[in-house]
């Protein structure tokens, strides 16, 4: 059973819990979590910083130990069978992590040799990433770009064709078009066959996964495809706009039927508090019914989740 | 195997591209030896004397210019009043003072015997003791110059020979210890740097989730600066050879395989230190006060271990650097072999056997 199961969902995690402790205080930084990720699928971890995102990308990279619950990678256990996971995974810490005094293809070389294989053996699967930094290979690491080097990173941790790739918060502080070559570069992985299980703060790319889970505070908030979460949303909301934005804002918190107002690009969003009649917007404001974003979802299960 | 490989020429390319550290691991052992074989040393020249000859005969003349021709005095000044030398002590402008009595010379020829005044600055003892003793040394000499021809009843000469080190070189003492400091500085304080470094870094978070054997990451660390102290050991003995004159009487080879296996000691707890803290900043601090202070302090190099009180005589022996002190001395200056030392090299090995399977041990598999 459990064979079967691994082999269906590379990712399990079950009731896992971590506190750090400083001081005096206990933060805890996972509380119960559990989720699984299916063979071959793009699974996204989308929460703000500090959520605990990286926590549990250690613990699923077995560098780091929890207090209690268990989590499987690949069919082994993450504490007793770290050896072999270390074998099969590919990880890429939210930190450029390579060696900045290393040249592109010194690093390359290096990755490919700890991990017992060479470029050659696996070139075509990292071509279509690699093929874009290789006229730099001579320069050093840390005299990249952002984006070159997370395409070098993801490269590096590539080197292997691991069967369950970890990327931890690969785009930020990678411009927009960057950013979007990213996400092509996933979409390809994935149709070879590789698990990815992404991590990011930017709400707007949890579209681009086959599943997101929304994390915060060490709680998992809400898991499903990026589809089924929008449309599942009960709540009503209204785009309100007009001459004096700011203004606005403060005015539209009192109104009865505001259940909460935030700004978002060039309008505010209105959540409609449930049970409230059909809502009559005060003179002068253009106000328009919309289809919830799935951003629209994650504020309000935020919100929900601090109170 | 091929792990390894890549991993040293990985080290090996982090070492060569951070020139100025280079320039000053390979920089480091020849400035010391030029410091310490020509700037500071306890060995006393040219101290300003004053000379205050109230006699002015033909004896105290003889006297004062054997003071002059002797490399270890500079007449500072000659006057017949002894109401300045204390102007002068105080102004720090003399170490020690000589009084020739005004009856000097007759005494001599009448009584046989006659006094001198010596006064000495003694706010450095070591100074004072040495400079009183050079002194009576040559007012000693003179004596027997001028009682040659009417030779008094019986004499006992007293020849001393200084053995190993017969013009009392400091150079004999300095260069085993500069050795052992270089090799501590170089291996345990830039091996725990570099590990530690690639923890603050991150890069360890990729190697620790790669299947790499950390026996490897911790081995391949070690063998760059294992080549690089070589190359130190090969600079301070040539300089000291060639400029210090300091002999190597005992067997090269022997020298050479007793300073690898301090040097493995030193890269040993070197890595210890990096696997038990977690920032540069802490292995530099344990690797300078913890290590490198007591080495200094207990190794015998500066303060003799002999003279120190019995809890630190004790304390003395966990230094490795103390019993790799004694190897080079006894191999280096006296010309001693393995039969003598092999104590010594006994305790090494263990200290690098038990430090190696405590950096191991302690290395963690995993973040914290």
């Amino acid at each position: 059973m459990e064979k079967f199961v691994s082999e269906q969902f590379p990712i399990i995690v079950s009731s896992v819990s971590k506190s750090y402790t400083t001081g005096k205080t206990v933060v805890k930084a996972l509380d119960n979590i559990s989720f699984e990720v299916e063979k071959g699928s793009l699974f996204g971890l989308i929460g703000p910083d500090g959520a605990g995102k990286t926590t549990l990308f250690r613990i699923l990279t077995s560098l780091l130990l929890f207090d209690t619950g268990r989590a499987w990678v690949d069919g082994f256990d993450v504490i007793t069978g770290y050896k072999e996971i270390r074998k099969r995974i590919g990880y890429m810490p939210g930190r450029f992590s390579l060696y900045t005094d290393l040249t592109v293809q010194e690093n390359l070389n290096f990755f490919a040799s700890i991990f017992e294989t060479t470029i050659e053996e696996n070139y075509d699967l990292i071509k279509g990433i690699y093929a874009q930094i290789e006229p730099f290979k001579n320069r050093r690491a840390g005299k990249l770009s952002g984006g070159m080097k997370q395409k070098l990173a993801l490269s590096c941790a590539l080197i292997h064709r691991p069967s369950v790739l970890f990327l931890d918060e690969p785009t930020t502080g990678v411009d927009a078009v960057s950013r979007k070559e990213f996400w092509d570069m996933l979409q390809a992985l994935k149709n070879e066959g590789i698990t990815i299980l992404v991590s990011t703060p930017y709400m707007d790319e949890a579209n681009l996964c086959d599943k997101v889970a929304l994390i915060q505070a060490g709680r998992i908030l809400g898991i499903n495809t990026p589809q089924h979460i929008t449309q599942s949303f009960a709540k009503t909301i209204y785009r309100v706009k007009n001459g004096n934005m700011h203004a606005l804002l403060q005015e539209a918190r009192h109104w009865d039927f505001t259940e909460q107002v935030y700004p978002f690009g060039e309008y505010h969003h209105v959540v409609i508090r449930q049970g409230s009649p059909e809502p009559q917007f005060p003179a002068g404001i253009d106000a328009g019914k919309i289809h919830p974003g799935i951003e629209d979802v994650f504020i309000d299960l935020m919100r929900n989740n601090e109170q | 195997m091929k792990q390894f490989y890549h991993f040293i020429i990985k080290e090996f390319y982090h070492i060569f591209r951070d020139q100025k550290t280079l320039l000053i691991l390979l920089g480091m052992p020849m400035a010391q030896i030029v410091i310490f074989g020509f700037a500071l040393s306890n060995e006393v020249k040219n101290a300003h004397i004053t000379i205050v000859n109230q006699s002015n005969s033909a004896a105290s003349v003889k006297l004062v210019q054997k003071i002059e021709s002797s490399k270890y005095f500079e007449i500072y000044n000659q006057s017949t009043q002894t109401t300045d030398i204390e102007k002068m002590f105080r102004k720090g402008s003399i170490k020690i003072a000589l009084v020739i009595p005004p009856d000097f010379d007759k005494a001599i020829l009448a009584q046989n015997s006659s006094r001198l005044q010596i006064i000495s600055d003694a706010t450095d003892p070591n100074v004072a003791t040495t400079l009183t003793a050079y002194l009576s040394i040559i007012v000693a000499e003179f004596q027997k110059e001028t009682n040659q021809p009417n030779s008094i009843p019986y004499t006992i000469d007293v020849e001393t020979r200084m053995m190993y080190n017969p013009q009392l070189k400091g150079a004999y003492n300095f260069v085993p210890g500069v050795m052992a400091m270089v090799l501590l500085l170089v291996c345990t304080l830039m091996t725990s740097l570099t590990v530690v470094k690639e923890k603050e870094l991150g890069n360890m978070e990729i190697l620790l989730a790669s299947p790499v054997n950390p026996l490897i990451i911790i081995l391949a660390k070690a063998v760059p600066y294992l080549l690089l102290s070589i190359i130190n050991i090969i600079t301070i003995l040539l300089l000291s050879y060639f400029i210090l004159d300091v002999p190597i009487n005992g067997s090269l080879v022997l020298l050479f395989l007793v300073s690898i296996l301090f040097i493995l000691v030193s890269l040993a707890l070197g890595l210890l230190i990096s696997s038990v803290t977690g920032s540069q900043k802490a292995a530099m601090f344990i690797s300078l006060i913890v290590m490198f202070l007591p080495t200094v302090m207990f190794s015998g190099f500066i303060f003799p271990i002999e003279n120190m009180p019995l809890p630190l005589r004790v304390i003395s022996n966990i230094i490795p650097a103390k019993w790799y002190f004694i190897i080079v001395k006894s191999v280096m200056i006296k010309g001693l072999g393995l039969a003598v030392i092999w104590k010594e090299v006994l305790i090494l090995t263990g200290m690098m056997l038990f430090f190696f399977t405590m950096a191991i041990k302690k290395f963690k598999i995993r973040l914290s």
